[in-house]
């Protein structure tokens, strides 16, 4: 046998013996997620147990190094541990902004002392993070954000205001973009700052979405002190971190477009309607097609992702492509639903998942850089078109 | 296995594409047999060429003399024809018809001609104009020891030159392939010239009378062989629309980068620069298709089968949006015969018909879903 179909074999029977059969059923939605942080009730003791086994070994962020609360585990390894994840229906252990987001910006562009302190708590889900990016004048044009950030000597002190920033209220720590100067070029006055938001100066408030939902914040900082050991990077050159950051965040929205990893067919799902509607029945097909189509090239992006082989923008390409998916799926579970998809409170409708869930999408295409903004990257970087 | 080419694939890859560029471009092929009015649509010295390259072999196991590799590297290559429209049987020849005789006795027979690129092999599925493998009404009587075949073929590709052709009839026992010879007695071959250059043939079969043992496989039991052969041959053709739809597209692209109207590169309009790098997404998610539906056909898996049709369904789409987008982004130039953008327009409707459509194909994994 292969190292790694040994490998394989010991996953799957510690995955067997250590995943508690309540986290192998389907998450209904994002409030069955475990987030962590400092004020973070867990739902049960399984969702408890599953993310303090999963730390334990390192495995809620499986392929950073073992000095930072990581598996160590090689590209090829992670993929089995994935698979054999995927197998039993184990749940994500930790959903978290710290994982997917400022880690990786973390371990490129962090110094050891800001590694090995925030990492860790970041693998055993000890501290929940949130995005400090968009600001109301600073949208699709990130780099003209207005934040300030003054350097006084024995720490630096932040005022101005975030928008959109996604769990703001519950996260315990900000990532934050600041304007350290005024006078550089846009893109050259920012740098990336990390702070406690239980700092004084710090409030939030939470923004009504079209789906009744308030998963988004504005943030204020009114005199906000912060160490100086708390920059991460160059001063000055923070948008460097903010774009790296910017690709994984691309890759994590991708993903939407799979489904939330559930492998049915959609017209599989809704067989008993499409029976009675072959307009719908055809929509659903070529959904289908587009579906798995953009499955095989998740498959094919991460697999080069972890060979480093692939093109520093195509992040852009499959966010444009899954969010795009993401929104279609929603818009033909409508469809398929009618009326009944249009109860907004219910018991039987789950208090309006289908409808509010339809509405959530409708950001896919906006946060983390619209789909416009994605298709000008693609457009210059992987085209080399000219211009602007 | 990751979903990318191994050190192996890439180096099958650049040579491939090295050859095909300098053997089988445009004017060196499909304009040259197009222009002298070729009643091939081919050149047989390119295909003994290709046998010569050991490319004919890719599907055919080293005890029959070939190279025994997989779907993924026959792809490989056939994503360099569609690259070139390079006019070629390798499809027909050294895809769908070698699957076809694989594991029979008529292999010995025919594979040594195929692999030095002395013969040419074709495959006669489609009775009307539309792909309907599942409702074969060409009739097989038993006839003496063998068969009396009886009824109509259309869109056999390479059919008017082929020595062999593989037919899809019904006998008593249900479908049965059959490897009829183009000397065969009754039988009526018309060349037809396309609207991409090649030529296809229709073909009456008066009573063609074949022995028992040009059976391929069990008598009746030609619905698995079949569709075993025309998954094989779909997912070539997935990979020919790629390699078609992006030498679509990066001509297409080249010609922004060129062309100036209003004082600036037409390249430089936002307008364009989405709709260039959508078609670029949609590109990817096909070639991605393609490789995947191929790894499945390599590793036997039973989702191969669905996979193929998104393949083939996918790669369609993407490379119809390819030359679309190509012919309206050239403008007026497009349209002449002089640029090659719009002979990929033609080869892309064609390749969009073989083996089945996108509808077809989505219609297919709708029921394999149930629905």
């Amino acid at each position: 046998m292969s190292d790694l179909e040994t490998f394989r074999s010991e996953m799957r029977a510690w995955l067997e013996a250590n995943c508690p059969p309540e986290m192998r059923e389907p998450m209904r939605d994002e409030s069955d997620a475990c987030w962590g942080g400092r004020n973070f009730t867990f739902k049960n003791e399984a969702q408890r147990k599953w993310l303090e086994v999963m730390a334990q070994r390192g495995w809620t962020v499986p392929d950073w190094p073992k000095d930072y609360g990581g598996g160590g585990l090689s590209p090829a390894e992670t993929k089995v541990l994935r698979q054999e994840m995927a197998r039993i229906g184990a749940r994500n252990p930790l959903m978290s902004f710290g994982i997917s987001m400022l880690g990786p910006a973390l371990l490129k562009y962090g110094t050891e002392a800001q590694k090995k302190r925030f990492l860790p708590e970041i693998a055993r889900g000890e501290i929940r993070w949130c995005q400090g990016y968009s600001e109301p004048n600073a949208g699709s044009d990130l780099a003209s954000l207005q934040t300030k950030c003054e350097d006084k000597g024995d720490h630096w002190l932040v005022n101005g205001q975030k928008v959109w920033t996604s769990y703001a209220d519950k996260a315990d720590w900000i990532f934050c973009l600041v304007r350290t100067d005024f006078q550089a070029p846009k893109h050259k006055g920012i740098s990336f700052l990390l702070f406690d938001m239980a700092s004084p100066g710090v409030s939030t408030r939470p923004i009504l979405l079209i789906s009744g939902y308030s998963p988004f914040c504005e943030t204020f900082f009114d005199d906000v002190k912060v160490p100086k050991d708390q920059v991460v990077g160059e001063i000055n050159k923070g948008w460097d971190v903010a774009k790296y950051l910017l690709g994984h965040e691309r890759e994590m929205i991708s993903g939407m477009g799979l489904g939330g990893g559930q492998s049915v067919s959609l017209g599989e799902a809704f067989k008993d309607v499409v029976a009675g509607d072959p307009l719908l029945r055809a929509d659903m097909a070529r959904f289908d097609v587009d579906a798995m189509a953009f499955r095989a090239m998740s498959e094919r992006f991460m697999d080069e992702l972890k060979a480093g082989m692939a093109h520093p923008a195509q992040p852009s390409m499959m966010k444009y492509a899954g969010t795009e998916l993401n929104k279609a799926r929603h818009e033909l579970v409508m469809a398929a639903g009618g009326s009944d998809a249009l109860e907004w409170e219910s018991d039987r409708s789950r208090k309006g998942k289908a409808a509010r869930e339809w509405l959530r999408t409708k950001a896919n295409s906006i946060e983390g850089g619209t789909s416009e903004v994605q298709l000008g990257i693609i457009a210059k970087r992987i085209l080399d078109l000219p211009g602007a | 296995m990751p979903l990318y080419l191994t050190e192996d694939q890439t180096m099958l890859r650049n040579t491939a594409r090295e050859f095909m560029a300098s053997e089988g471009n445009i004017p060196a092929q499909l304009r040259k047999y197009r222009d002298m009015n070729c009643k091939d649509g081919f050149g047989h010295a390119l295909w003994r060429q290709f046998g010569e390259m050991g490319f004919n072999g890719i599907l055919i196991s080293e005890e029959d003399g070939g190279l025994g590799l997989g779907h993924v590297e026959a792809g490989i290559v056939i994503e360099e024809i569609g690259r070139n429209l390079t006019p070629s049987p390798f499809l027909m020849t050294a895809v769908a018809v070698v699957e076809a005789l694989k594991g029979t006795a008529l292999r010995e027979r025919w594979y040594p001609g195929i692999l030095s690129g002395d013969t040419v092999a074709a495959l006669a599925v489609d009775e009307g104009p539309k792909h309907r493998p599942d409702a074969i009404s060409m009739w097989a009587e038993r006839a003496g020891n063998g068969f009396r075949l009886t009824g109509r073929k259309q869109f056999v590709v390479q059919g008017a030159s082929a020595d062999l052709i593989v037919v899809a009839a019904r006998a008593e026992e249900g479908v049965t392939l059959f490897a009829v010879e183009k000397e065969a007695r009754g039988l009526e071959v018309e060349g037809v010239r396309l609207a991409d250059s090649s030529i296809g043939a229709r073909m009456d079969f008066q009573g063609v009378e074949v022995d028992a043992d040009a059976v391929i496989g069990e008598v009746g039991g030609g619905e698995a062989v079949l569709s075993r052969v025309l998954n094989a041959g779909r997912a070539g053709a997935a990979s020919e629309m790629v390699g078609l739809g992006s030498a679509a597209m990066s001509m297409t692209v080249e010609y922004l980068k060129q062309r100036k109207q209003f004082g600036r590169l037409i390249g430089e309009f936002q307008v364009l620069q989405h709709r260039a790098a959508h078609l670029y997404s949609e590109l990817e998610i096909a070639r991605s298709a393609a490789i995947k539906a191929q790894q499945l056909l390599d590793e036997g898996s039973e989702e191969a089968e669905a996979m193929v049709s998104v393949a083939k369904a996918k790669a369609g789409w993407a490379s119809t949006l390819a030359v679309q987008e190509g012919v309206q982004m050239h403008g007026g130039i497009g349209m002449t015969d002089e640029y090659d953008i719009g002979l990929y327009m033609k080869r892309d409707r064609a390749l969009n018909e073989l083996f089945g459509d996108p509808n077809y194909h989505a219609d297919k994994l709708a029921r394999m879903k149930g629905y």
